[in-house]
């Protein structure tokens, strides 16, 4: 952040010395001024009115594709890597260390990252790789927590059925843990979900039978078996995103960054400088002896 | 206020607001495993108490159950070959099923299923051909055709009924019975072990799990073969051997008293320990399980067959009068084994991981899992046992000569 904050002010000393170089920056003529607008508007118009070519020229051209006279674009080329040191590198599965924090503090509860998550893995109505809880505090301590359609719809509206006054609310997003010591992995007969490397918890739908073990056997309730599939389905923290150096889709989309993934290789990280740092960090169940690689800050006692 | 007093009071706040919401996480909502997962223990149990009958008469030298030892092991092997379809049922992708041996993750108890299933076929299978070789021998000799090749196959293409021969037979069906024992029993207490391992489940994991399963199989297998006994002897206008059923139902009385005895024990070992989730463990019992498990579990098919088994040993009863109560209260045992099987896997799963409210389990009737499935599965052994009936006679007097 310093060395950030420092190329911010000397662009501005930069931006001052170029302004002070000019001569006579304000002595200009008002019919010159209005023509330069003029010739602006008209320029900027005709932007919208000609539509921009997306088969050739532009940025876009490189990454472009038209198949049958649809336009596609490969959008992983061009988007900025956010998980430093992956792409273009060989990747040493046996390396890795990557964790998964979600800052309790910061959900709004608006449901993007559940959209997100749906979105990109096609989730089947009524199933959830993701969710976030509502829980709300009456003044006589009682705890009410809900979870319509898991959060996807966000918390638009309050609760109207709760007695009293709520006196304290907050948001809690849930996704699969990434167990080390993994129950739903032990009880898989035939391993078709196994940890990477890597550290990820992985299922192989090709080999899953469908036994539902596994879903009994996860103490998150993050499993479920796919109505389609007839396979066991969880998240996967994007591990296809994450080996091209991009982050999970709910933590790209999350608003007030109450998703946090990275890896601890990196010293530069906020993962790395949050776990490392004197702050609180929970996991969720730690009596199940599952050792979660997703960490929860602000953790709140009422929150299983 | 009172440490004490506070310590409680907020435990029970604290209790209270766990409960009130009734939150249940969402992919909690659905119960995974379902009839099919009721009915595959209850199948194994069968097998187990029956195998149990066959092995006092056959290994322990009990002399009373001498008539039904075979048919409870012809029972036992027409039950055990049905054993699989409810799991095949439940799969999402049966077809994918030899992948558990083919394939199997050494760290999953539900791998070894396949391999400790073969095995107990297989001990079942050569007990039942060695039991019933002479008899075998002797239809062989009276066939023609396909029946004549079908009974050389199932001898062994040996007719020897020497009473050499009939002895070595003796020797190796004590010793696949002995053998039987150990592999009935890790058939069936691991099936409870597969309940008992699942940690993320406060109502099943339990050390006790396996040793409840094992008990209840016993009890209900035992029960089967009296019902079955009883009737197929009425139905034919055949006489029931009195002895034979008291001993059935001694046995049946001490593994019921072990049964229901662990069964309220891990009750009260989640009341009286008080463990993180025993607030909801509670509130199952006398939530949404109320009426399965009190009512019907221990009150009416628990405590009235521990009053009826209890005048049984107790009051001298004639041998009709006897025999009557026993088909009642083996039919009595039989459901609340089945209830209890429900309780354990539906009523464990109704409870959400969230530890905040329970879900809610509606059979229907024409789903691959189902009751008429249930039904239809559930009949099936009794066609394999009308088949089996053909080939092998149930009923030690039936024939005349061969291993008594």
């Amino acid at each position: 952040m310093i060395i950030k904050d420092f190329k911010v002010n000397k662009s501005c000393v930069n931006e001052q010395l170029i302004l002070s170089d000019e001569k006579f920056p304000l002595d200009m003529d008002k019919r010159d001024f209005i023509k330069k607008v003029l010739k602006g508007a008209i320029a900027g118009s005709l932007f919208l009115v000609f539509p921009m070519d997306t088969t050739g020229g532009g940025n876009f051209d490189k990454n472009s594709t038209l198949k049958d006279g649809i336009s596609t674009f490969d959008p992983t080329i061009k988007l900025p890597e956010e998980i430093p040191e992956i792409r273009d590198r060989q990747y040493d599965i046996y390396k890795q260390n990557f964790a998964f924090i979600v800052d309790i503090t910061r959900c709004i509860g608006c449901g993007s990252c559940c959209v997100a998550d749906k979105r990109e893995y096609n989730v089947p109505d009524g199933n959830y790789r993701t969710w976030v809880e509502r829980y709300i505090k009456d003044f006589d301590d009682q705890v009410y927590v809900d979870c319509p359609n898991g959060g996807l719809d966000g918390y638009q509206k309050p609760r109207t059925d709760i007695p009293l006054n709520a006196r304290d609310t907050f948001f809690v997003p849930k996704l699969c843990n990434m167990c080390k010591e993994a129950p739903c992995v032990q009880v898989c007969p035939v391993g078709a979900t196994f940890i990477s490397p890597d550290g990820f918890i992985l299922m192989d739908s090709d080999r899953c039978v469908g036994c539902a073990y596994c879903i009994q056997a996860c103490p998150y309730s993050a499993r479920f078996l796919n109505p389609i599939t007839k396979t066991a389905e969880k998240c996967t923290w994007c591990y296809h995103r994450v080996r091209k150096g991009l982050l999970p889709a709910c933590v790209e989309v999350c608003p007030t960054g109450a998703r946090k993934f990275g890896s601890l290789n990196d010293e530069n990280s906020e993962v790395y400088k949050i776990l490392k740092g004197p702050g609180v960090l929970t996991v969720l169940k730690q009596s199940m002896g599952t050792l979660p690689a997703l960490y929860y800050m602000g953790q709140r006692l009422e929150v299983v | 206020m009172n440490p004490t007093l506070y310590k409680a009071s907020t435990e029970l706040s604290h209790g209270a607001s766990m409960l009130i919401s009734n939150y249940v996480f969402p992919n909690d909502l659905h119960v995974h495993w379902s009839m099919m997962i009721v009915l595959y223990p209850y199948i194994t149990g069968l097998v187990d108490g029956a195998f149990i009958i066959a092995a006092l008469y056959y290994l322990f030298d009990v002399k009373s159950l001498k008539p039904i030892a075979r048919f409870s092991l012809l029972f036992a092997f027409a039950f055990l070959c049905c054993a699989t379809l409810p799991l095949l049922l439940h799969l999402g992708r049966p077809e994918r099923n030899f992948n558990m041996l083919l394939t199997p993750s050494p760290s999953s108890a539900m791998a070894g299923f396949g391999y400790i299933y073969a095995v107990s076929m297989g001990v079942l299978s050569f007990i039942v051909l060695f039991v019933y070789r002479p008899d075998l021998v002797e239809r062989g000799k009276k066939a023609k055709g396909f029946m004549k090749l079908l009974y050389r196959a199932l001898t062994f293409d040996s007719n020897d009924l020497s009473e050499k021969a009939l002895a070595l037979d003796g020797k190796i069906i004590r010793f696949l019975v002995g053998l039987g024992i150990p592999v009935a029993a890790v058939l069936h207490g691991y099936v409870g072990f597969i309940f008992g391992g699942v940690k993320a489940n406060p109502t099943w994991s339990t050390p006790l799990m396996p040793v409840i399963f094992l008990f209840s199989a016993c009890v209900s297998g035992i029960s089967a073969i009296i019902i079955a006994y009883i009737i197929i002897r009425k139905i034919g206008g055949h006489s029931v051997d009195s002895d034979c059923i008291r001993t059935c139902i001694k046995t049946l009385t001490g593994f019921f008293i072990l049964a229901f005895s662990f069964e309220m024990l891990e009750v009260f070992s989640h009341s009286y320990l008080k463990t993180g989730y025993h607030h909801m463990v509670e509130g199952l019992l006398n939530g949404p399980l109320a009426s399965s498990f009190w009512l019907w579990q221990v009150k009416i098919c628990s405590v009235i067959p521990l009053i009826l088994l209890g005048c049984m040993a107790f009051i001298p009863l004639k041998d009709a009068i006897y025999t009557a109560i026993s088909g009642l209260v083996s039919a009595i045992l039989l459901l609340q084994v089945f209830i209890m099987r429900w309780n354990v896997v539906i009523g464990g799963q109704l409870m959400s991981k969230s530890a905040r409210g329970y879900t809610e389990f509606h059979p229907e009737w024409f789903d691959k899992e189902g009751i008429a499935a249930v039904i239809i599965i559930m009949l099936i052994p009794f066609i394999i046992l009308f088949v089996l009936g053909k080939i092998f006679p149930f009923w030690a007097e039936e024939r005349k000569s061969g291993i008594q």
